[in-house]
């Protein structure tokens, strides 16, 4: 056991099971250790507190509207990719205090409740998932105003970030530069080469946690393997962008598309046939890949906000309404969306309330309600309000996209809505 | 922009702090004058805001409720808000008296560019309760009035019963403001205009040069406010908006205010008409 601090910039690797060694010393440390669960069919963030709990081995197909795990003999510890959580959940909760009130004999006494909570250290985090969490970083805590809870939550925060090295179809993270290999924020960030971790260091807490695993240092090729998974990957992204632009882009149905939509690691030929009784499910080998051509998504980002932004009456945002529930599911998987209310919570006396801060979308009516009225009433204008935040008027308020390209929102659109193909629409018709 | 706190450490930008009733004054149907001291005195002695700017005002148990600041800026100690009965939370503060307490964090937002318009001929056009968030802006003019040239106050109501302020217009003249008024609905006694505000532009012979314009109330009126000042040639540059939005936390956090890419209660309410140009003709943006 190596019980000395690693340097920021350390490549070392560990056996798989190692990972254990490196949960429990986070959880010595305090931490609440969070990661990969698969709860009710579909893999969240939560509890992690055994290398047991992971959800080794599954792979989850996802498309519009469609998610699926599926449990693979050689799937490795962290080939799904993302569920419908990310950091968001944590550091900015569905349900969050933001003052409290307490009626006194002198009158109301006002106050700022305090974060109790431990620290929280979240394993498997995507790269995508860092770049969603530099974005809330922009709103709630690099203007105007900071958002204390956000703050102290965000302040004792440790990422233990995976490079993906599998994609699914819904994934387009090489068009947002947001992925797939991390690159930004995190402890440490982990590969899974074979039956082991290359890891490297990325802060002096990540250095010292990372010593409770016995662990060896990286040699040059096991650093350069790691590398050539996640650049392979984005070649293979790029690859399906490009097979993808010379086909129809209306598929959006599991049966449309056939059971090769997924990007499966390397290691994974030869899986098809065990996979193929459901289908539509399951990471297929690179043959299968080419052999079925998937529809990976892509979103051409040149000149994106330009775009939309003069196309505010174009008769696709009339189009997406007919299909768009208005259902919030975009806004709620979106690790970006920060959207809020507040509301009173009082108890039976009236003498102590809590002002809470919950979840909003701008797929509700309350959302732009006045007292004049409501200013968006239609599902048409409440999706063009979402999507021209997201993709255009986010980057005036923040610097950046709004957008990192994860997916979610065509995933969990029970409608399979899909955003890159309503800007390819937008952008057919314009060219 | 700041909170009201600049001397306290970090405090949270949600915290509100208590204020009491010192005065109330009915104003028309609906519509009542809240004049507000911040409990701590500290406090209440440091807080300034600027004209144009509002206060988000906290009744434990109903919730906050944006509302613009009407009272003087260089009065130090009330903070005047008018009120117009609208929603849940200003109900309930309409069932308030005297002496009862309230939250209050504030001030947010942008406020109306009264040193930019230094030497300009002053428009201020607005309708029903829109007056409010420009009676700041008024007093100011008036105490700094040789550094304006013709001041026009064009103000609109449905009735003569819902003008606001009205008792203070003979000093408003006196000090030399131009005071133009029209009601949708005349009675037995009224003398003036009917119809509404953007008529009143007829009655004006405007240095269009030199003219700036600054408009609250309904959309709908400021739109054509707007078309009026265009009409008689004053620059899109000064013309300024005051816009109303879903108004939830003023911090920029919650996103309900958003029009296009501003957040109202953050870079507005008070806008240059240039910002909001593409989107005032635009339905449910």
């Amino acid at each position: 056991m190596n019980s000395h601090k690693l340097p920021v910039g350390s490549y070392i690797r560990f056996e798989k099971p190692q990972l254990q060694a490196v949960i429990d010393r986070l959880r010595q440390l305090g931490y609440r250790t969070v990661g990969p669960r698969r709860v009710d069919e579909a893999i969240v963030y939560d509890d992690l507190r055994s290398i047991d709990e992971l959800p080794v081995g599954y792979l989850d197909y996802q498309d519009g509207g469609v998610y699926r795990l599926r449990h693979s003999a050689d799937g490795g510890w962290f080939d799904y990719v993302v569920g419908p959580h990310s950091l968001k959940n944590f550091l900015f909760p569905p349900r969050d205090r933001v003052l409290e009130a307490h009626r006194e004999p002198g009158g109301w006494r006002m106050e700022t409740p305090a974060v109790d909570e431990p620290p929280i250290a979240a394993i498997g985090v995507r790269s995508c998932d860092l770049h969603a969490l530099a974005i809330q970083d922009r709103v709630f805590l690099e203007q105007e105003y900071v958002d204390p809870a956000y703050r102290a939550r965000r302040a004792n925060l440790f990422v233990l970030a995976i490079n993906c090295r599998r994609a699914a179809a819904t994934c387009f993270c090489h068009s947002m530069n947001t992925g797939p290999q991390v690159t930004r924020g995190y402890d440490l960030a982990a590969t899974e080469v074979d039956d082991h971790f290359v890891v490297e260091v990325g802060s002096d807490a990540g250095g010292h946690v990372v010593t409770a695993a016995d662990w060896v240092p990286s040699a040059l090729a096991d650093v350069e393997r790691a590398r050539q998974q996640s650049q392979a990957l984005k070649r293979r992204m790029q690859g399906r962008q490009a097979a993808a632009a010379t086909r129809p882009r209306h598929a959006s149905s599991a049966a449309e598309l056939g059971p090769a939509a997924e990007l499966g690691p390397p290691a994974e030929s030869g899986r098809a046939a065990e996979l193929g009784d459901v289908p539509g499910i399951g990471a297929v080998g690179e043959s299968d890949v080419a052999q079925h051509q998937p529809l990976g998504r892509f979103l051409d980002t040149r000149e994106l906000p330009e775009l939309l932004l003069s196309n505010l009456s174009h008769p696709r945002w009339e189009q997406v309404a007919e299909r768009c529930l208005s259902c919030a599911n975009c806004t709620l998987v979106c690790p970006t969306c920060f959207c809020s209310s507040v509301e009173e919570v009082g108890d039976l006396t009236g003498e102590h309330v809590v002002r809470q801060r919950s979840w909003a979308s701008c797929f509700t009516a309350e959302h732009s309600y006045m007292n004049s009225g409501t200013v968006r009433k239609t599902t048409a204008s409440r999706y063009r309000q979402w999507l021209t935040h997201k993709l255009a008027t986010w980057h005036e308020q923040f610097g950046t996209s709004g957008c990192v390209g994860c997916g979610r929102c065509i995933t969990w659109c029970p409608v399979g809505i899909d955003l890159t193909q309503e800007v390819a629409a937008i952008r057919g018709d314009e060219s | 922009m700041s909170t009201a706190a600049p001397g306290a450490a970090p405090a949270s930008p949600w915290l509100a702090h208590t204020a009491r009733i010192r005065s109330l004054k009915p104003e028309a149907p609906g519509i009542t004058t809240y004049e507000l001291a911040l409990d701590d005195a500290g406090l209440a002695e440091r807080f300034r805001f600027r004209p144009g700017q509002f206060n988000m005002l906290y009744l434990p148990g109903c919730g906050e409720a944006a509302i613009s600041i009407s009272s003087d800026p260089e009065r130090r100690g009330l903070i005047g808000h008018t009120v117009r009965v609208a929603g849940n939370v200003t109900q309930a503060l309409a069932r308030l008296q005297v002496g009862d307490q309230l939250g209050l964090r504030g001030p947010f937002g942008s406020s109306w560019p009264v040193d930019a318009v230094r030497g300009q001929d002053v428009v201020i056009a607005c309708g029903g309760v829109g007056l409010a968030p420009l009676r700041p802006a008024i007093y100011h003019l008036i105490r700094h009035r040789q550094d304006y040239g013709r001041v026009f106050l064009l103000y609109g109501a449905r009735s003569p019963h819902d003008l606001l302020y009205t008792d203070e217009f003979d000093q408003w003249r006196a000090a030399g403001i131009e005071v133009e008024m029209t009601v949708d609905l005349g009675n037995s006694d009224w003398q003036g205009h009917i119809g509404v505000v953007p008529i009143l532009f007829y009655r004006l012979r405007l240095k269009a040069p030199r003219t700036c314009v600054l408009t609250c109330g309904p959309e709908i009126m400021m739109r054509f406010v707007i078309f009026e000042a265009l009409a008689r040639k004053v620059a899109k540059e000064n013309i300024y908006i005051s816009m109303e939005r879903n108004m939830n936390c003023a911090l920029s956090f919650c996103g309900h205010c958003q029009l296009g890419p501003a957040f109202v209660c953050k870079d507005g309410p008070v806008f240059p008409y240039r910002a909001m140009e593409p989107y005032l003709n635009l339905e449910e943006f």
